[in-house]
């Protein structure tokens, strides 16, 4: 299954959810900040259940709690998936 | 003896969005029921609330967090754009709501969610709490003071106007945003409250009728803005009424039913009187709980009877829910919010569908047209709100006009 994910999609689809989830749709970019997209810990919970149901991949707690950008977190699902 | 000067009031009911379209709307005989059951259909969260806000918020909240900034405005601690500055250090100020469940709509969808193996929402508790409506308030609006949901189902609107008079009373706060909410309009509420018979199987809100038989279960949210009346007046704020007393009693008789004879409610007015000094002769108008039930019709009649004597066959009495059905947890406070504004206009509005009252209830109840307020000079008008829970919790506030 993970020679199938590619960074584009993961991209995709973290902005997309981060969209579903509330953020606003012009302040999103793979180097926005969660602080300036008000994306808080209960959001990247969501997310990670998002991601998870896509790729079997788990994101546990404190690896989330380091995410800075949308960037950071497509990096860490990009290389948990190849894992 | 401090009086709650209330500032500010906002409703969300079955009759529209605003106190003032729940108010006109009972006033004019409108009824807010479609096909058995009382859904606040004009509501649109995103009308207040971002799309973030509207989803990080159950039902109940969204319905709460609308009638708070309706209420704030009127008081005058917000502008328009929801800016604005409180009156009040913001820790001197509470929060405290009211509900019967919580946010049972979200307790069933992700209850749903997990039987067929999804994942549960990591918003799935703090949405479904019953104390969520009260923190959300106090997020959105930035109270800082004490805060706390209250829990007394059918009650618990009117508890929590209670509660605050308390805190403002002891000195706990200056003023206190108090309310009660409801979105409970789910399978497994109608399935439970029908498997007790307690909802109307013709699907009609009919208190105090001969043919009653049961509640309509509805939805809704009010608040209510409290604030020391001297506080109040130095600052210049437009006092709407007050919440003079309030008093409370159980029944410890029964898990549902109410004490046949009312002896357990009276108990409750009789207290509300009291903690507002106020005369039985005095009362000039009785909002009731009046769910269209057979049994809390009566016992409310019971606890009248006890309660305010001969004076009750001089009192007009009507009952809201005939036009918006049972909001449950909300009930007490839509019901204040709505007596506060019969009070200002001088009027009791009716009860709607009661072309057939129960001969057994001797009461002078409001039909048709609303009936205009007993005028005594060198005073402003009183009126009891009462509010019933199961559990035998009952609650009475008194509310005086200005």
């Amino acid at each position: 299954m993970s020679t199938a994910v590619t960074r584009d999609d993961v991209e995709k689809l973290v902005l997309s959810s981060l969209e579903e989830l509330g953020a606003e749709a012009d302040a999103l970019s793979p180097t926005a900040t969660f602080e300036d997209l008000d994306v808080d810990s209960l959001d990247l919970a969501e997310l990670s259940q998002i991601v998870e149901e896509k790729y079997a991949v788990k994101l546990q707690g404190e690896d989330v709690a380091k995410l800075r950008t949308v960037e950071d977190a497509v990096n860490l699902i990009v290389e948990r998936a190849a894992q | 003896m401090i009086n709650a000067a209330i500032t500010g009031v906002g409703a969300v009911t079955p009759l529209g969005v605003g106190a003032d379209s729940l108010f006109t709307g009972w006033a004019a005989g409108r009824s807010g029921i479609v096909n058995g059951e009382g859904a606040c259909r004009d509501f649109d969260p995103t009308d207040v609330l971002t799309r973030k806000e509207a989803r990080r918020a159950d039902r109940s909240s969204q319905l709460v967090l609308a009638a708070s900034t309706e209420a704030l405005a009127q008081a005058g601690w917000t502008d328009a754009d929801g800016g604005g500055e409180l009156p009040y250090a913001s820790e001197r100020i509470g929060t405290v709501i009211g509900s019967g469940i919580g946010g049972f709509i979200t307790l069933t969808e992700n209850h749903a969610a997990m039987l067929q193996g999804k994942p549960v929402s990591p918003l799935a508790i703090p949405l479904l709490m019953a104390n969520g409506p009260t923190g959300q308030v106090a997020l959105r609006h930035g109270l800082r003071g004490p805060s706390y949901g209250v829990v007394s189902a059918c009650a618990a609107g009117a508890d929590a106007i209670a509660a605050g008079l308390r805190d403002l009373r002891a000195g706990a706060v200056d003023a206190v945003v108090v309310g009660g909410t409801e979105a409970a309009m789910v399978d497994l509420a109608r399935a439970g409250f029908g498997a007790m018979d307690a909802l109307s199987t013709t699907g009609q809100s009919r208190p105090f009728h001969v043919e009653r038989d049961g509640f309509v279960l509805a939805e809704g949210a009010a608040v209510l803005v409290l604030e020391r009346e001297d506080r109040a007046r130095e600052r210049g704020a437009e006092i709407l009424g007050l919440v003079r007393g309030s008093g409370s009693s159980q029944d410890a008789h029964h898990l549902t039913a109410p004490t046949p004879d009312g002896s357990g409610a009276s108990r409750a007015v009789l207290a509300a009187l009291d903690n507002a000094g106020v005369a039985a002769e005095d009362v000039d108008y009785i909002n009731a709980h009046g769910t269209g039930t057979p049994l809390n019709d009566r016992a409310e009649t019971g606890a009248m009877q006890i309660a305010l004597g001969a004076h009750l066959q001089q009192t007009p009495i009507s009952s809201l829910k005939s036009a918006l059905g049972h909001s449950l947890g909300a009930s007490g406070a839509i019901e204040a919010v709505a007596t506060v504004l019969a009070l200002a206009n001088r009027v009791a509005p009716p009860t709607l569908n009661l072309d057939q009252p129960d001969p057994e209830l001797d009461l002078l109840h409001v039909i048709g047209e609303p009936m205009p307020l007993r005028d005594t000079a060198g005073r402003a008008p009183v009126a009891l709100s009462t509010s019933f829970g199961f559990g035998g919790h009952n609650t009475c506030i008194v509310l005086g006009g200005i």
